[in-house]
């Protein structure tokens, strides 16, 4: 799998992502620096990693999604090219307008830091064709941002579409409809509050994460 | 010629801070108040010539996010 990790100040997940696509593709992804303004070609992957780019200055992921990477990121995007985006990488996503609605602060104020159950809402998708439909599995949340929300008309749209890909099991931050992962229309875009690179081997207590990146490459091959 | 924005959360958007900030006014003893709302006020420094429509430009490109966040502009 030809992949991208994109590398902001302040990423702090580059590496674990890195390390995930190397251990699940067999080839390590290239590292790309916010200020290129040009991709490697053919990527079959473009991965956003987690992390407080820039600070979390003015909105978590506002700064990012402005940088002159992105726009190459919205434009592979646009063309069909994967793309991922894990916690600060969601909230990229949505800075960036590849995804609807925002990211606030969690409802409870507080920094949320332990696994939460989620299911696969959909499983017909690039990334998540390696679960069950429906599948209960486990992954570990560590953000202060992830309170998703969107208007109403718009929370009915991708209700309707079928485009939630993960629902938390539980209350975690006050997200509406308890929405953990979300497509964009055509499905090749996926953002998600919890860390599937943060459950991947044997040494991470629980490999549920694991199955993203095996379907994705399956999906891509 | 300076510019202030006021970037405030839309009505109807749940604002965890302010509902924050609220109970620890009432902690602190202060009664009487119906809701807090917390927003940002962001000054800019223009150069002569920039128009209205620039800073409302930036307003909408970056320093709002119009999904959920209102904005106000002040010229002084």
């Amino acid at each position: 799998m030809n992949a991208a990790v994109i590398v902001f100040p302040g990423s702090n997940c580059d590496r674990d992502l890195a390390v995930a696509i190397r251990e699940v593709s067999g080839r390590a992804p290239t590292m790309v620096w916010h200020g290129e303004s040009e991709l490697p070609a053919g990527l079959d992957l473009i991965a956003i990693p987690g992390g407080f780019s820039y600070g979390d200055y003015l909105r978590s992921g506002a700064m990012a999604a402005r940088s002159r990477v992105m726009r190459a990121v919205v434009e592979a995007a646009g063309k069909g090219v994967p793309v991922l985006g894990v916690c600060n990488g969601f909230q990229v996503l949505t800075e960036a307008g590849l995804l609807p609605g925002a990211l606030m602060r969690n409802a409870g104020l507080s920094f949320v830091c332990r696994p939460v159950g989620l299911k696969v809402e959909n499983n017909q998708s690039i990334f998540t064709n390696g679960y069950a439909a429906g599948a209960d599995i486990t992954l570990p949340v560590a953000h202060h941002d992830g309170n998703y929300q969107a208007d109403a008309e718009t929370l009915e749209r991708i209700e309707g579409d079928g485009r939630v890909a993960l629902r938390y099991t539980g209350e975690v931050n006050g997200s509406a409809n308890g929405i953990a992962g979300l497509f964009n229309p055509s499905g090749n875009v996926l953002g998600m509050m919890p860390h599937p690179e943060r459950a991947l081997e044997k040494a991470h207590g629980n490999q549920d994460g694991r199955r993203l990146f095996e379907g994705l490459l399956e999906a891509v091959a | 010629m300076k510019a202030r924005v006021f970037v405030t959360l839309k009505p109807g958007v749940l604002d965890p801070q302010g509902r924050a900030i609220h109970h620890a006014l009432e902690g602190l003893g202060f009664a009487g108040i119906e809701s807090v709302r917390a927003g940002k006020l962001i000054e800019l420094e223009l150069a002569e010539g920039a128009s209205d429509a620039d800073v409302e430009a930036m307003c909408k490109k970056l320093l709002a996010n119009t999904v959920i966040e209102n904005f106000r502009i002040e010229r002084h």
